[in-house]
């Protein structure tokens, strides 16, 4: 099935924009889940290629968390108004009544009200029998075992003892009412091809990925930085401005930065090579306990 | 900054090679891919140091060794049991290759796991523990490899550092595997000794341990294996996915060449509808194409107006596939549900779903000494040849020719789970006109029965339409008994009461029958059975019609009944008889005093009726 003269992320690209058809061609209703970062700007060119020159067939769904960074915010509307893709935006509106935010909650409730439940309220007001995302493999151990097209139950949870075998290139997103799957069309990417395939295609991505001066304080050895007024200082804390840029990106308070000088994608990709420190370390999410992204992943959250 | 741009270029240029990894935690395999993760330097440091704590917790290696097996385990259940239970996806590359390796565990669903890894590998590792050699188990992920049609095999002959390096160990195994391998259908098949625990022969060549071997290391071969002749560069072969129309001026058809090439200007042919055409332009969003080759997804447009639907199939005009509603195919089977003869599934094949029903399961494969045997079922796991029939023609190739139109999953129709794999084979069994093992009466009729059900055309009309409307569901009453007067006089009267109470009822008389639908079968014992087959599937039609169908047969015998309930499936057959039923007689429904008034009896039927919900209870 692979090519020997194509190159590795030609194949990536044409396998990629093949889960996207066989999708669209079971799916009813299907959304595309688009979470600001670098990934979903490759997701998001590889949908445009694959349904060139019509338009994407489906609209694009962000959970917002209310706690994202503001740059985040801005680079999507404007991307979205560029592009002319249909956004839909939504947020846990009973969280945020409550006030639930990251810091008199901790990390795992808050991301349970906030980006969990909110997605599970959107995935079941929208109806959606197909929702795409952009995990990929090679990010976290668990989802090295994820299928591309991953079935999820009436409660849009994952049972990772169950699930569907994929054979091939064929898959099946066949579901009954209230049921959905997950596509993944990235599945097969890594954090180095992605880096190459915004280079190479001049892909757009949120500022915060380069190396700037940021107002940053250091928490439990990761530098947070202080986005807006709502962040709340330690006592001691005073916040200092870093050259920083992120690997990942989140919620502001939950998410840290690196110390960093790259200012290009080529620059990104050599402090990659030297750093050696895997992507999502910098997820403070990720650190709970030992198999939290699993746990999370059962629970619906992508 | 040009030693990036290089080291990205180069990265992006690479070609990429998938394989699997076959072997049980006891060979050494999740060492081995955890050594060649770390030799590649694509461990990461914080990975590495969560792993060290790790292995102090759950690691076997002992303290002070990293447990590279660790690594891999992804899920918290198969850490806590120390084992992997599903397939894993790893990545990691060198100057020379990106590599995928689908990681499968060794221990129970090892057949459809390994199937799962191998369906999209290009090359097979199979890892032999020295000091046993050759086991059961090493047969049985040859044969896989073999049946998935993995044209690369690496034999890794691992732990040959407990042995002390021992070149005749090498051979003895290296021998008994050619042996065996004489057996399948693998065309490359390469043997390396190394020892992943420590390294040998894996990364870097290790003469100063196996100075008596002058091959390259497992690395170096998964570098250089030579995958030019693997794809089908031959049959054009492109399932339609998606038709994108963005105005009136532009219909394109979207889909991946999975097999061949195609340029502008060669014709091609549409299948089902056979229509012809020529390539326009090869579409994409970077510009069109003067060539499209596999794997590439593209858009096609056509020179003339061609209606096309996501499912269909446009291949060259002058190289077909094969279109045909019945063939053979190899199965894997995954479900816990057993596959038979007569299962009805739902086939996903090229793009689309079709229904089709397993006509026939030809035999069963054994796994460890790929034995066939004659069986009934085929359970999780199991390996099977079947004949499958569906409700429309496949477009496809055998597996041996084309992956990719010879490859199908079976998904079962109810719960939608992914219910098995199969490969499509040359068509021995169909094309020599014996695919019905057995072929007694009863087995024939069934068939019959099954495969008529499974083609059966349904209108728009619902059977619940019609029980809204007429109040009632249709049913076949079967009058007996040993006084056709009798038997007539009864079945006439319970037309009428039931036409009175506004329900649709209709009686036809057996001689009826014999004069018409069946007046060109002679009326003798022998050509009974044809006339009951008529009258059968009369009562078949008659009842999904939503009729209250009622004939009399007055001395049929068991036999007769038992094929009338068969043919009459999926309904259900009423049997009323009149007077003691005779010794051979089928047990009836009911049974009514020959000598009572024939309007009590009558209201008898009807109660039953109602009781069985075939007409309204208020009725009577």
């Amino acid at each position: 099935m692979s090519d020997q003269t194509l190159s590795q992320l030609k194949q990536l690209e044409a396998e990629s924009i093949h889960i996207f058809r066989d999708a669209v061609s079971q799916a009813q209703n299907p959304i595309l889940l688009y979470s600001i970062g670098k990934d979903s700007s490759v997701l998001v060119r590889l949908a445009q290629k694959a349904f060139y020159p019509g338009r994407l067939p489906f609209k694009l769904l962000h959970i917002d968390s209310t706690w994202k960074f503001r740059e985040m915010i801005a680079f999507r509307d404007r991307f979205c108004a560029e592009q002319g893709l249909d956004l839909i935006v939504h947020s846990n509106e009973e969280g945020r009544a409550a006030g639930v935010n990251p810091f008199d909650y901790g990390s795992r409730k808050y991301t349970d009200t906030m980006k969990t439940q909110a997605l599970l309220q959107a995935l079941r007001a929208g109806k959606y029998d197909l929702a795409f995302g952009g995990a990929r493999r090679d990010e976290e151990k668990s989802r090295a075992k994820e299928r591309v097209f991953s079935f999820r139950d009436k409660h849009q949870q994952w049972d990772p003892k169950n699930q569907r075998p994929e054979l091939w290139n064929i898959y099946n997103a066949r579901v009954n009412p209230d049921e959905s799957v997950r596509v993944f069309p990235l599945s097969n990417w890594t954090e180095t091809d992605i880096w190459q395939y915004i280079r190479v295609e001049r892909i757009p991505i949120v500022p915060l990925y380069f190396a700037a001066p940021r107002p940053v304080v250091e928490r439990d050895g990761q530098w947070i930085m202080v986005d807006d007024e709502r962040m709340r200082l330690h006592p001691g804390e005073r916040p200092v401005e870093k050259m920083v840029r992120f690997r990942t990106l989140g919620c502001y308070p939950l998410t840290g930065a690196i110390e960093s000088t790259a200012t290009t994608v080529e620059e990104i990709v050599a402090e990659t090579l030297q750093v050696r420190v895997s992507e999502r370390s910098t997820r403070v999410i990720d650190h709970d306990s030992d198999s939290s992204m699993e746990q999370k992943k059962r629970e619906g959250y992508f | 900054m040009n030693t990036i741009d290089t080291y990205l270029d180069e990265h992006e240029n690479k070609n990429l090679l998938r394989f699997i990894t076959c072997g049980s935690v006891d060979d050494g395999k999740s060492t081995l891919i955890g050594r060649l993760l770390y030799d590649s330097k694509l461990i990461y440091d914080d990975q590495l140091s969560s792993l060290q704590d790790a292995s102090e917790k759950n690691g076997t290696t002992g303290a002070g060794e990293i447990d590279y097996a660790l690594l891999l385990d992804g899920l918290k259940a198969e850490r806590e049991q120390g084992i992997t239970i599903d397939v894993a996806y790893r990545y990691f590359s060198t100057p020379q290759r990106k590599f995928i390796i689908a990681d499968t565990p060794g221990h129970e669903q090892y057949t459809r796991n390994m199937a799962t890894g191998a369906s999209t590998a290009n090359l097979a590792i199979i890892l032999i523990d020295a000091r046993y050699g050759v086991v059961t188990q090493t047969c049985r992920h040859a044969f896989i490899a073999s049946l998935l049609g993995i044209k690369h095999l690496l034999v890794a002959v691992n732990k040959m550092d407990i042995g002390g390096y021992s070149e005749e160990t090498f051979h003895t195994i290296r021998q008994a595997f050619s042996d065996f391998a004489q057996k399948l259908d693998i065309p490359d098949i390469r043997f390396v000794p190394i020892s992943a625990l420590k390294g040998a022969n894996v990364a870097a060549r290790s003469p100063e341990l196996t100075p008596w071997y002058a091959g390259p290391s497992l690395l170096e071969l998964l570098e250089t294996v030579d995958l030019s002749q693997d794809l089908n560069t031959r049959d054009f072969r492109f399932p339609v996915q998606v038709v994108i129309r963005p105005h009136l001026n532009f219909r394109g058809f979207a889909g991946t060449v999975v097999s061949g090439v195609i340029k502008p200007g060669e014709r091609i042919r549409v299948l089902p509808s056979n229509k012809t055409s020529v390539i326009k332009r090869i579409v994409t969003a970077d510009g069109d194409l003067l060539e499209a080759a596999a794997p590439l997804a593209v858009t096609l447009e056509l020179e003339d107006e061609v209606d096309i639907s996501s499912g269909d199939m446009i291949v060259r005009d002058n190289n077909l596939p094969r279109v045909k509603d019945r063939f053979e195919a190899v199965v894997i089977w995954m479900s816990e549900k057993p596959l038979q003869a007569g299962s009805q599934l739902l086939v996903r094949h090229a793009g689309r779903f079709v229904k089709a029903r397993i006509e026939a399961l030809l035999y069963a494969i054994d796994v460890n000494t790929m034995a066939q045997s004659a069986v009934s079922e085929l359970p999780l796991n199991g390996i099977g040849r079947v004949v499958v029939e569906t409700t429309q023609p496949l477009y496809f190739d055998p597996y041996a020719e084309n992956h990719a139109t010879g490859s199908l999953v079976f998904v079962d129709p109810v719960s939608n789970v992914t219910a098995g794999a199969a490969m499509i084979t040359d068509s021995v069994f169909v094309d020599a006109g014996t695919p019905r093992i057995v072929s007694d009466a009863a087995t024939l009729l069934r068939d019959h029965v099954e495969r008529r059900e499974f083609h059966w055309e349904t209108g728009l009309v619902s059977p619940k339409d019609r029980l809204v409307r007429n109040r009632h569901v249709g049913k076949t009453v079967i009058v007996t008994g040993a006084s056709a007067h009798a038997v007539q006089t009864f079945g006439k009267e319970l037309e009428q009461r039931l036409f009175k109470l506004n329900l649709n009822s209709y009686y036809l008389g057996f001689s009826s029958l014999s004069r018409g639908l069946a007046s060109d079968v002679q009326d003798n014992r022998s050509e009974h059975d044809a006339q009951i087959q008529r009258l059968g599937e009369l009562a078949r039609i008659l009842t999904d019609a939503g009729l209250i169908f009622i004939t009399t047969l007055p001395a049929a015998d068991a036999y007769t009944i038992e094929r009338l309930k068969v043919l009459n499936q999926p309904n259900e057959l009423l049997v009323v008889a009149l007077g003691a039923p005779a010794e051979h007689a089928v047990a009836p429904a009911i049974t009514i005093d020959e000598a009572a008034d024939v309007g009590q009896s009558v209201a008898a039927v009807l109660g039953l009726l109602a009781e069985q919900r075939v007409i309204p209870e208020y009725c009577i």
